[in-house]
């Protein structure tokens, strides 16, 4: 089975339950050896459930977890060679540094010298070689984070568990440990896999993400691939903003069909994102997809075009935030960024919006309209 | 008008100054009378001469400690090791019962230690002389086990080391439990999880993490529990013997009974002073830094 090798972590119908109350539903999933994975939901959607059972901090109510081809489902934390990264850190409060990142080596009776020596490596890794005899009250937030991902590190287990190791720390030191954390990973090229509720930090530094609601999974994919082509109407308002819109097929030319909108106009949409949908789309763009332009400026070929008027106009310096409402009184989000020289468009104006064809996408609706 | 509000001004504020002195005025007042003043009359009459009939004078007369010392050096002994051996079985005993309320008593744990604090509520002595009825050696435990030919008719517990030292584990067991309570129930269990992430098997995790961090209730209440014991004279005397005597007992019968006033305030003196000393030994070793280290 040279497949399940290369496998690192694979759930297969993993259920839990709580009484009556389902966490995690039904959930299958492949993570691949070597790869950034995340988990991505709100609270409650079951994440942190799945991350405890992989973990052997729960055990799944029906279903099998697969560590590299062995299945641990029954197994207890201390008997699995995977190790996690907790929310509150956990540091051994009575424990320094050094001893907190020895302690999973001394539990495995691995020899003093290379304890001594791995030690002092993987706290070069995070930047704390010097604090080794200080306690963890005597850290800041972003020390202590590092001398728990120093402490699972060490002990080189096949995979990491991170539940949303960042959500203490405040914006500046998360993104800088967003960039940190994936230069270790890539560096020690041990399977992550991170359990969060913000979208950004999913999308910056996974290779893969899965989007979970209600314990399941609502998409499973790279990163871009998630934001660009969303299969759910969940999916694609959880990852940023976009702009929904209900229509009609009625022809299909080529790798296009043509849909027509509840308010008659027509517009394109790549035939490969409507697959599988039937005849009645749900269809979505992404507010910075679209670009306002004058009534007067024709529109090349392949985009599709709306006409509205302007009702809301932000800047946010680095661009502009418009709300344009269509004669029908569907109001579009429009991100612009701040690149033209021209000033923009005024309150109340009339304009064209428009976007590439491919930028339209096809989502399972969360319910009928 | 000015310089009376300035001299005012200048009254406030040293009322604000001396307020917090004048606020602990009543405790210095309850420290004095109840504490400096008693301890001071006791190292006074330690050194004084005399006899009960005429009285005791003020004299600088030391040699009643050494007498103290050569006369009663066994007593003293055994109370220090009555003391250390019954506070050292109360934690072993009672530390297991501590762990398992604060770790799996739900949202009992409140009954559970009211259940423990329970007997408490009965008089010491009552306690103590409960004991002396059911361990008597023809009483209804003993005597129906010798009957039935379970015990020989020699056996008895009564006035034996094992009876003393028992009585006072029995009666230090809330004194102990409460402190480890305390200390377990503080432990963050999330902790204890990271520990059965990073291999620690539940033994380990216990010898590891939660033995250590529970070492503020261990050291908490080995003061209580051995200061309390080491001093005690009513389990010598109620479930002892002759070859059990303690200092408190020595103490005492020189207080009540032999009106030897100088003698029984220089035992008192030599106790708290040995006492200091151990509890500064104590401390030096197992103190709050050293306790959370010796783990690692």
């Amino acid at each position: 089975m040279p497949d399940s090798q290369r496998m690192d972590v694979r759930l297969s119908n993993v259920t839990k339950s709580y009484g009556t109350v389902t966490a995690v539903d039904d959930l299958s999933l492949v993570i691949e050896s070597g790869e950034f994975f995340s988990l991505l939901g709100s609270s409650g959607c079951g994440k942190t459930t799945t991350l405890s059972m992989v973990g052997g901090f729960q055990e799944p109510t029906s279903g099998q977890i697969y560590l590299g081809g062995t299945d641990v489902s029954r197994l207890p934390p201390y008997k699995r060679d995977v190790n996690t990264v907790f929310q509150s850190y956990a540091l051994f409060p009575h424990l320094t540094v050094a001893e907190n990142v020895a302690f999973g080596l001394k539990r495995k009776k691995v020899a003093k010298s290379e304890i001594a020596g791995r030690v002092a490596e993987i706290l070069r890794l995070v930047d704390l070689n010097g604090f080794e005899d200080r306690k963890p009250a005597l850290l800041s937030g972003g020390q202590q984070q590092r001398v728990a991902l120093a402490r699972a590190l060490v002990n080189r287990p096949k995979l990491l568990l991170l539940d949303e190791p960042l959500g203490a720390l405040d914006l500046k030191l998360r993104k800088q440990m967003q960039i940190e954390l994936k230069r270790i990973q890539s560096e020690v090229g041990i399977t992550f896999l991170y359990v969060t509720h913000d979208q950004e930090e999913a999308i910056v530094m996974s290779d893969r993400l899965a989007v979970m609601s209600n314990g399941k999974i609502e998409q499973v994919g790279p990163p871009d691939q998630v934001y660009d082509r969303p299969a759910t109407e969940f999916v694609a308002g959880f990852l940023g903003a976009s702009n929904m819109m209900w229509g009609e097929v009625h022809a299909e030319s080529g790798a296009m069909l043509a849909v027509r909108l509840e308010d008659g106009v027509e517009i394109a949409v790549p035939k490969s994102a409507a697959e599988g949908h039937g005849k009645r789309l749900r269809l979505g763009v992404r507010p910075e997809k679209i670009a306002v332009l004058p009534m007067s400026e024709p529109v090349g070929e392949g985009w599709n075009v709306l006409s509205g008027a302007i009702t809301l106009n932000v800047y946010t310096g680095i661009g502009h935030q418009y709300t344009v409402r269509d004669p029908v009184g569907r109001d579009f989000a429009v991100y612009v960024q701040n690149t033209q020289a021209a000033r923009g468009p005024a309150l109340g104006e009339a304009v064209q919006i428009a976007w590439r064809a491919e930028h339209t996408f096809v989502v399972t609706p969360s319910q009928q309209g | 008008m000015s310089a009376t509000e300035s001299r005012a001004a200048r009254l406030r504020g040293l009322g604000r100054g001396a307020a917090p002195y004048l606020l602990s005025l009543p405790s210095w007042a309850y420290l004095t009378a109840f504490f400096v003043v008693p301890m001071a009359a006791m190292l006074s009459m330690s050194l004084a001469t005399g006899n009960p009939i005429t009285g005791y004078v003020f004299s600088w007369n030391f040699a009643e400690f050494g007498r103290a010392v050569s006369q009663y050096d066994t007593q003293l002994l055994r109370s220090f090791g009555y003391g250390a051996l019954s506070t050292f079985i109360t934690l072993v005993l009672t530390y297991p019962v501590a762990y398992w309320i604060a770790f799996y008593g739900g949202r009992h744990k409140g009954t559970f230690l009211f259940l423990i604090l329970l007997p408490f509520f009965v008089s010491f002595v009552i306690r103590t002389l409960a004991w002396q009825f059911i361990l008597a050696d023809q009483g209804f435990l003993f005597g129906t086990l010798k009957q039935l030919h379970i015990l020989p008719e020699r056996f008895y517990l009564l006035s034996s080391t094992t009876a003393v030292i028992g009585g006072l584990v029995y009666n230090s067991v809330a004194y102990y439990i409460l402190p480890l309570y305390v200390a377990l129930e503080k432990i963050d269990r999330r902790v204890v999880r990271a520990a059965g992430d990073l291999y620690a098997s539940p033994v380990a995790t216990f010898w590891k993490v939660i033995l250590p961090l529970s070492a503020p209730g261990i050291f908490a209440g080995f003061l209580l529990v051995f200061v309390t014991n080491v001093g005690d004279f009513v389990n010598a005397a109620v479930l002892g013997g002759p070859g059990t005597t303690m200092i408190g007992n020595i103490i005492q019968y020189n207080f009540f009974d032999a009106q030897n006033y100088p003698m029984a305030a220089t035992l008192s003196s030599i106790l708290m002073f040995l006492l200091i000393v151990c509890i500064y030994v104590y401390a030096r070793i197992f103190g709050a830094e050293q306790i959370q280290e010796y783990a690692a």
